[in-house]
C-alpha cells in the first residue's frame, strides 16, 4: 500500500566481511552452532562450519570470534524518542541511532511526540530525508493519532501512511476518549498501520510521579496506581476486538495489564505488546533514593508486577522488548524528583542489563532474550532480522563474558539519564551490522586482514558443549 | 551529623541528643538577655521556596539567639522568578559561604539533593509532602515535657495524612521514641501503603478515647478545590477534634496554623489540654539545638575538622562556657 520504503537511513553496505568462528545463535532459524559467516554487499552470502571459510578476496575484513563471540540477529527497538525536531539538545537522529548501533540494534522506530508533533506529511518527509542522510541504522516513524497529540482531531492518517508512517501513536499524551480512539480504529481500515497505545487513565494518574504503594506513601510523593494503565489496556483491547483493529500496547508495567493482553489474545483480537528493560529489572524500590533517572512513564512498579512482566515475556503474551529510550539533558534531570521529566535512556544498556539481570540469573533463556529483542520488527510488519544465507546482514556480535560498567566511558547518546548507569554488567555488544552496513564496532575488536586461513584460536568449553549437538542439527539448516 | 535531612536517617540516640541540647537552651530563653555566643561569626541562610512565617521566623530567632548572622532569601521576588534553577540558586548563594542553609521547598528530596551541591550544612525545613524533621523534633521535645515518657504512649495523628510532611516525620519520630502511632482520617486522605511504616490506620474516631495524645493535622483548604473530601462540613462532622471527642486526660497537639471549626473546635484549642503554643515555643529551642549540633556539636563537620587540625587540644564547649559565664554575646 505504501509507495515509500518503510525505513530510512543506514550506512554504506559492507562489501566483504568474514565473521570467523562465531557462535551463531538465531532461535527463529533454529541455529546454535560455531560457524563462519561471510557477508557480501550487505547480504549474508555463506554460512559454514567454523574454520572452513578462508579469507577470500583482497580487502575482505575479518572479525575473529575466536570461538567464543556470539553472533545473533541484531536487535530491533520499536520504541525510541529521537527528540527531533525541536529537542535536539537531548538527542537527534544521528546521536540516537549511533546509540542504537552501539546497543546492537539494526533498526528503531521513533515516536512522534516531538516539537512540533509529527502529525503532517511534510514534516514526516523532512524527517525521513534527515534519517536517510544521518542515521547509522534505519529508522521508522510513527505519526500522531491526533493533531498535536491533543486528542481532539485525527491526523491525516492516510496521507501520512502513504508518506511512510509505520503506524500511529499519541505516546506521552495518551488518547483519553474511547470515541476518538474508535474513530482512529475505523480509519485504520483505510490507512493501515499499527495503532501504538500508551495506556494511562489520566484521572487516576494525575498528580503522581511514581508507583502508588508503600514507598510513595513513605516518601510523600503522589502515586500512580497500576489500574491507571490496566483499565485502559482492557478498554482498548475490547475496542480493538469490536473494530477488528490492530493495536500494539506500549511499555506495559502492570501484572493486570499482562492479564488483559493475554485475555485479548485468547479471544483472537489483533493485539501485541512490548515491555522495557527497566520494567523487567527494576521496581519502585529503586526510587527510594529519589534519583531522577528512576523516574519514567509508566513508573517502575512493584515486584509482583515485575515478575508478571518477565513471565509475560517468556510465554509470549508480551511480544517484544522495547527500550522507550527517552533522553533528557543533564540540567533537566538535575532537579528535585517531582520536577524532573519522565524517561530513561536504554539503547546502549538493554542487552547487557537483561542478559545480566535475567539470563544469568536463570529467569530467561538467552535464546528467548535474543528472540524478544528482535521481534519488534514483526510488530510493525517489517522483516525480522535473520542469520540465513540470502538475508540482509542484521547481526549483533556479542561478547557474553565481557564485564563492564554502564556509562564508564560515556555514552553515544547525547544524554546520560540512564537508569542503569554505574551498574556492573556482563555481556557487551562488540559490533553491529545493520541493514548490511557495519554500523558499530567496539574499540576492543580489531579487524584483521590475514593472509592465511587460521583455525579458531580458543574455544570456550561451555559454548562448545552447548553447541555440540546443535552443530549437527544445524548442518542441515546451513546446507539449505 | 553533617545535615538534618529527615527523621528517617536519625536513630533514637540522635533524637535524644538534640532534645537534651534543646532542654539546655530552654534556660537561655528564660533569661532577660536571650543570647549566647555559640555561633558567633557563623552564617545561617534561610532559603524558602514556599510561604512560611512561623518556621522561617523560628529558625531566624534560633540562629540569632546563638549569635549567628542570618540572611533570608525568599523565592518570590527573586532570581527564582526569572527562571533560575534550584541548583544555580544554591550555587550562587553558596558563594557567600553560609555555614548552614535552612531550606524549604515544595519538592520531596530537594534538601538531600542540595546537600550534594554545596558545603554548607543543610537543614530540611520541609520538602514537599516528604518530611519536616524539625517539626517532629519539637513535637518530641514538647511531648517529653508534658508526658515525661513517650515509650508506650498511644498517639493518634488525625486528618490529612496524604498531604502532610509533618505526619510522615512524626510517624517516624514518635515510633523511634517508643510510641504506638495510629493514623485516622478520611480514606481519600490516607495514602495506600502507609501502614507499612508500622502504624495502625482507622477511618473513624470511634477508638480515639484509647489515645494518650491526639495530634490533629491542618486541613489545607487551598487543596480542597480538588475532590478529596465532599465538603469541610462533612469533614468536620466526622473528624473534627472537639470537646465531645477529646477525653480530659488527653494531650492535644497541632502543627499550626489552626483552622478553628474545621479540624479543631475553638473550645479544645483554648483548653488546657492543648499544648499548641508550647509547640511554637519549643520550635525555637529545638532549632537552636539543631543548628548547634550541625555547626558546633561534637559530631559536626566543624568540630571534626578542628579535631583533625589540633588533635591534642580539648576544645572548650562554647555553650557550656557561655552558660557558665552567663555572658551575653
Amino acid at each position: 500500500m505504501s509507495a515509500a520504503q518503510p525505513m530510512s537511513g543506514g550506512g554504506e553496505l559492507v562489501q566483504a566481511l568474514l565473521l570467523r568462528a562465531v557462535r551463531v545463535l538465531d532461535p527463529r532459524e533454529r541455529v546454535d552452532a560455531l560457524l563462519d559467516v561471510r557477508v557480501r554487499e550487505g547480504v549474508i552470502a555463506e554460512l559454514a562450519t567454523a574454520g572452513t571459510l578462508d579469507a577470500g578476496e583482497p580487502g575482505e575484513e575479518v572479525l575473529d570470534g575466536e570461538g567464543r563471540l556470539c553472533a545473533t540477529p541484531a536487535f530491533f527497538d520499536p520504541h525510541v524518542h529521537l527528540r527531533t525536531p525541536g529537542q535536539e539538545h537531548k538527542e537527534d537522529i544521528e546521536s540516537g541511532t549511533r546509540a542504537a548501533a552501539a546497543g546492537g540494534y539494526c533498526g528503531v522506530i521513533a515516536m512522534p511526540n516531538t516539537d512540533p508533533v509529527l502529525d503532517s506529511a511534510p514534516l514526516l518527509r523532512s524527517l525521513r530525508e534527515e534519517a536517510s542522510r544521518d542515521a547509522h541504522v534505519p529508522v521508522g516513524f510513527l505519526a500522531a493519532i491526533t493533531r498535536g497529540l491533543r486528542g481532539e482531531q485525527l491526523t491525516e492518517m492516510a496521507e501520512l501512511s502513504r508518506e511512510g508512517a509505520l503506524g500511529f501513536s499519541d505516546d506521552g499524551q495518551p488518547v483519553q476518549s474511547a470515541g476518538m480512539l474508535c474513530k482512529a480504529m475505523q480509519y485504520q481500515r483505510l490507512c493501515g498501520g499499527v495503532l501504538a497505545l500508551h495506556e494511562e487513565e489520566r484521572s487516576l494518574s494525575a498528580g503522581g510521579s511514581m508507583h502508588e504503594g508503600a514507598i510513595s506513601a513513605a516518601l510523600g510523593i503522589g502515586g500512580i496506581p497500576t489500574v491507571a494503565e490496566s483499565t485502559m489496556v482492557a478498554r482498548d483491547a475490547e475496542l480493538a476486538g469490536y473494530e477488528d483493529a490492530r493495536v500494539h500496547f506500549l511499555h506495559l508495567s502492570a501484572a493486570a495489564s499482562v492479564q488483559a493482553v493475554a485475555a485479548a489474545k485468547a479471544r483472537g483480537w489483533r493485539v501485541s505488546a512490548e515491555v522495557s528493560p527497566h520494567h523487567l529489572l527494576l521496581t519502585d524500590e529503586a526510587v527510594r533514593g529519589l534519583d531522577t533517572r528512576m523516574k519514567m512513564h509508566p513508573p517502575l512498579t512493584g515486584e509482583r508486577d515485575r515478575a508478571a512482566l518477565v513471565q509475560g515475556l517468556r510465554d509470549g503474551t508480551i511480544d517484544c522488548v522495547a527500550t522507550d529510550h527517552a533522553p533528557h539533558a543533564r540540567d533537566e534531570k538535575e532537579v528535585p524528583f517531582e520536577q524532573a521529566p519522565m524517561g530513561t535512556t536504554g539503547l546502549e544498556t538493554a542487552f547487557a542489563a537483561l542478559y545480566s539481570g535475567l539470563v544469568l540469573r536463570g529467569a530467561l533463556e538467552l535464546e528467548l532474550l535474543v528472540e524478544r529483542m528482535s521481534a519488534g520488527a514483526g510488530v510493525y510488519g517489517l522483516a525480522l532480522p535473520a542469520i540465513r544465507v540470502g538475508a540482509r546482514a542484521d547481526i549483533a556480535l556479542l561478547d557474553l563474558e565481557r564485564e563492564w560498567t554502564a556509562g564508564e566511558h560515556g555514552w553515544e547518546s547525547r544524554s546520560e539519564n540512564c537508569c542503569f548507569a554505574g551498574q556492573r554488567m556482563r555481556g557487551r555488544v562488540l559490533a553491529t551490522l545493520a541493514a548490511g552496513s557495519l554500523a558499530y564496532r567496539d574499540d576492543a575488536l580489531a579487524a584483521t586482514r590475514p593472509t592465511r586461513p587460521s583455525r579458531p584460536a580458543r574455544r570456550d568449553p561451555a559454548v562448545a558443549q552447548d553447541t555440540a549437538g546443535a552443530a549437527r542439527a544445524t548442518a542441515r539448516e546451513v546446507a539449505r | 551529623m553533617n545535615h538534618l535531612l529527615s527523621i528517617e536517617e536519625l536513630d533514637r540516640d540522635a533524637i535524644e541528643r538534640i532534645v537534651a541540647q534543646a532542654e539546655r537552651f530552654a534556660e537561655v530563653s528564660d533569661r532577660e538577655i536571650k543570647k549566647v555566643p555559640a555561633l558567633r561569626g557563623r552564617m545561617v541562610l534561610n532559603l524558602f521556596y514556599e510561604a512560611s512565617t512561623r518556621t522561617r521566623s523560628s529558625f531566624e530567632l534560633a540562629a540569632k539567639r546563638l549569635s549567628a548572622d542570618v540572611v533570608n532569601f525568599a523565592a518570590s521576588g527573586s532570581s527564582v522568578e526569572k527562571g533560575e534553577s534550584l541548583k544555580d540558586t544554591v550555587l550562587t548563594l553558596s558563594a557567600h559561604k553560609p555555614d548552614a542553609i535552612v531550606l524549604r521547598t515544595p519538592w520531596a528530596g530537594a534538601a538531600e539533593l542540595v546537600s550534594s551541591w554545596c558545603n554548607a550544612a543543610i537543614v530540611n525545613a520541609g520538602d514537599g509532602k516528604h518530611e519536616h524533621p524539625t517539626q517532629a523534633l519539637l513535637d518530641v521535645y514538647t511531648l517529653r515535657r508534658h508526658l515525661g515518657r513517650i515509650d508506650g504512649a498511644s498517639i493518634w495523628i488525625v486528618g490529612d495524612v496524604a498531604h502532610s510532611r509533618v505526619a510522615r516525620s512524626n510517624i517516624l519520630a514518635f515510633q523511634r521514641m517508643g510510641a504506638c502511632v495510629t493514623l485516622a482520617g478520611p480514606p481519600t486522605l490516607i495514602p495506600r501503603g502507609i501502614e507499612e511504616l508500622g502504624c495502625e490506620v482507622r477511618y473513624t474516631l470511634d477508638e480515639l478515647p484509647s489515645a494518650d495524645v491526639v495530634y490533629a493535622l491542618r486541613m489545607q483548604r487551598e487543596r480542597m478545590s480538588e475532590t478529596w473530601v465532599p465538603s469541610m462540613r462533612e469533614y468536620a462532622n466526622w473528624y473534627q477534634v472537639n470537646a465531645a471527642r477529646l477525653a480530659p486526660a488527653q494531650l492535644l497537639m497541632h502543627p499550626g496554623p489552626v483552622n478553628r471549626g474545621v479540624e479543631l473546635s475553638g473550645e479544645v484549642v483554648d483548653s488546657p489540654q492543648a499544648v499548641i503554643t508550647a509547640q511554637v515555643e519549643a520550635g525555637v529551642v529545638v532549632r537552636m539545638a539543631v543548628l548547634y549540633e550541625l555547626l558546633a556539636g561534637s559530631g559536626s563537620r566543624a568540630a571534626r575538622t578542628e579535631r583533625a587540625a589540633e588533635p591534642s587540644t580539648e576544645a572548650v564547649h562554647p555553650v557550656k562556657a557561655a552558660l557558665a559565664e552567663g555572658q551575653p554575646a
